[in-house]
């Protein structure tokens, strides 16, 4: 099992970050290590996981989409109805557990959209740490609603000013501020980027998605899906549910990046397909960056996307070919938003919305007794303020 | 030939003080101060000097050094260009000199082309403050294939066990960060400072000297005392930061004076 003791995915992941912060992430990989082999700790995240996430989600069988798209029989992970509307809760709880076993009381966080900034905000509150959360000037425009849900739950947010002022920035000024406070404080990454064992870690909280969807499925239609599809933007969703999906080689893979307003325009997320390797928040792996090795800014219309680099692990999948990577654009995007609402009843994340846009193509082209499974890793009411304003309409 | 590193150690310690060495941001404000601004460095007294080239994501650095960044990317300062004025400067010029680089620059370029070309240039080591041993250990016979000399660090944070691996692995001196955070003026370093310092030379002969906080005459002072060399950053970028709208000559001249401060106090008691 990937990764080894260092933390490398093949020639990807690694640890590239200041000396300051080595002993913490040494330490940090032990107390995981650790819990993980814990009986005790296990039983505590699933009983978290369930009492106050609301695990497990539902493979929901989506049938008017299914008809419409008149192909494959398409099932929805509903990570959406999970506490906090995401999937990022997994990955916090799991977290949150730790940082309590290491004795630190102090939490911080960067956030996209906001969703990681909720979850970790929501585990502080639960647990009683302090928590700053930092997010980008730009982002916390576009998700005003998540940056009041934070401060209502007592986390301070902290408004990142530099460079394109979007979760890239946001990430780097976690970093640092966790270079300062390391000896009390623990950063809760939200995605499975960052130097190992964030990649491993992540992902492994995460898996509890691809584990229920195995399970799931194998209940229902007693066999795997043919293809399932997540969206990329550092990747975590997508790792938890393809994970325990990797050696079964007849399923098929497909991660889902932000092509923003056109792969052949500058501005999109499309860090897999029109990135080059690098070295980004610590991790080797793909990075959009120009000559130099300077980071180039992301676009998408979804915050949580809107991000140059990508988990470690996902650019060893690309190179072994065992996940394919696609993308849609922003206005792609945002039809699958208003699509799945109407013809489901369910409002998706825009995130997500990047998912449901490439099953609209790939769906019809496969046979109705084949079977696509979507994670709809959440919910799209934070983002209702920031499409309306695309589609011309004030709220 | 000999490192111009490892000739500097040996002159300063016979004249009895501590090294100094000032820090610049490449191209703030532009590649032509900065080539002035070097030069400026030797005569008012520095001992060695660390280049700093600009990168969009530190997350060793603070908000002044990060700024420093930020301006001389937006004024489309390039790694050729760099190393262009170096060659220049090298003419005229024997001041060891370090690139202080993350290491998502070297990787872009290859650890092996940016070696070479720095080597080239007339660089004499090399700071990758995001690169740790474990990356780092063959990097680093790289960086010495070119005859650079790769310059780890420890920090307050690092046990005793990995220091070891880490001295070992540094070549001309040790890096010790003086506090645990990022680069930046602070108004007073740990009271333990002197103890760490000696931490460190317990467990190498190569000189130790100390970054990160340092910036005043009287805290380069205090921290000469127990090290071998003292880095001043943050203070110096922000000098050139705040002359930077006057004429090339004033503004060497300002930072040169405040340079000339730093180094005169590092004499040892």
């Amino acid at each position: 099992m990937l990764p080894d003791a260092k933390g490398h995915f093949g020639p990807f992941g690694g640890r590239y970050i200041p000396e300051t912060l080595m002993p913490a992430v040494v330490e940090l990989d032990k107390a995981y290590r650790a819990a993980r082999r814990d009986p005790a700790f296990r039983r505590e995240l699933e009983y978290y996981l369930r009492q106050y996430a609301g695990r497990p989600t539902p493979l929901y069988f989506a049938e008017r989409l299914t008809k419409r798209l008149s192909g494959a029989k398409i099932y929805l992970k509903r990570e959406d109805l999970l506490h906090t509307g995401a999937h990022k809760i997994n990955n916090t709880l799991g977290q949150a557990l730790l940082t309590r076993r290491m004795g630190k009381k102090r939490v911080i966080a960067e956030t996209g959209a906001g969703q990681h900034g909720v979850a970790t905000a929501v585990v502080a509150a639960l647990f009683g740490f302090e928590c700053d959360v930092y997010m980008g000037e730009e982002d916390m425009r576009r998700q005003a609603l998540n940056v009041f849900r934070m401060r209502t739950l007592g986390a301070r947010v902290v408004s990142v000013t530099s460079g394109t002022r979007t979760l890239k920035e946001a990430m780097t000024e976690a970093m640092r501020d966790w270079m300062g406070s390391v000896a009390t404080t623990h950063y809760i990454l939200g995605s499975v980027g960052g130097p190992h064992p964030f990649p491993m870690m992540v992902r492994d909280f995460q898996t509890v998605i691809g584990r229920e969807t195995r399970r799931q499925m194998l209940q229902t239609e007693k066999r795997l899906p043919d293809v399932i599809l997540a969206c990329v933007g550092g990747g975590s969703n997508a790792a938890g549910m393809f994970s325990p999906f990797i050696k079964d080689k007849e399923v098929r893979l497909i991660g889902v990046e932000a092509a923003g307003r056109g792969l052949n325009t500058p501005e999109h997320a499309a860090t897999l397909e029109r990135g080059s390797i690098g070295v980004l928040h610590g991790s080797r792996s793909y990075v959009l960056q120009d000559a130099e090795g300077q980071t180039l800014p992301a676009h998408s219309i979804s915050a949580g996307l809107d991000y140059p680099g990508v988990g470690p692990e996902h650019s060893y999948w690309k190179e072994t070919g065992r996940v394919t990577y696609n993308s849609a654009t922003d206005r792609q995007a945002l039809e699958a938003f208003g699509l799945l609402s109407r013809l489901e009843g369910i409002i998706p994340a825009l995130e997500s919305a990047h998912a449901i846009a490439h099953a609209v193509e790939a769906a019809p082209k496969m046979k109705p007794e084949q079977i696509m499974v979507i994670c709809l890793s959440g919910r799209g009411d934070k983002d209702c303020v920031e499409v309306a304003e695309k589609l011309g309409q004030k709220i | 030939m000999k490192n111009r590193i490892d000739a500097a150690f040996e002159k300063c310690r016979a004249a009895n003080r501590a090294a100094f060495m000032p820090f610049l941001t490449a191209g703030d404000p532009t590649l032509a101060a900065t080539a002035a601004l070097i030069e400026e460095c030797e005569r008012c007294g520095a001992d060695m000097l660390e280049l700093g080239i600009p990168y969009s994501d530190p997350v060793a650095d603070g908000p002044t050094i990060q700024a420093s960044y930020g301006r001389a990317l937006s004024a489309g300062c390039r790694l050729e260009d760099i190393f262009d004025m170096l060659r220049g400067v090298r003419e005229r010029c024997e001041l060891p000199i370090l690139t202080m680089v993350s290491f998502s620059i070297v990787s872009r370029h290859g650890p092996q082309a940016y070696f070479g070309r720095a080597a080239e240039a007339g660089v004499d080591g090399v700071i990758i403050p995001d690169l740790p041993i474990e990356e780092g250990a063959a990097v680093a016979r790289l960086a010495e294939k070119a005859r650079l000399h790769p310059v780890f660090l420890v920090a307050p944070t690092t046990p005793d066990e990995r220091m070891k691996g880490i001295v070992r692995r540094s070549r001309g001196f040790i890096y010790y960060i003086a506090v645990a955070g990022t680069t930046g003026a602070r108004a007073a370093l740990p009271l333990d400072l002197a103890q760490h310092i000696a931490r460190v030379k317990a467990a190498t002969d190569k000189p130790v000297a100390v970054g990160f906080g340092v910036s005043s005459p009287e805290q380069v002072a205090a921290v000469a005392q127990a090290a071998d060399g003292v880095i001043v950053g943050s203070a110096i970028v922000r000098k050139v930061a705040e002359s930077a709208g006057r004429p090339l000559p004033e503004l060497v001249q300002e930072v040169g004076r405040f340079v000339k401060k730093l180094a005169a106090a590092t004499k040892k008691n």
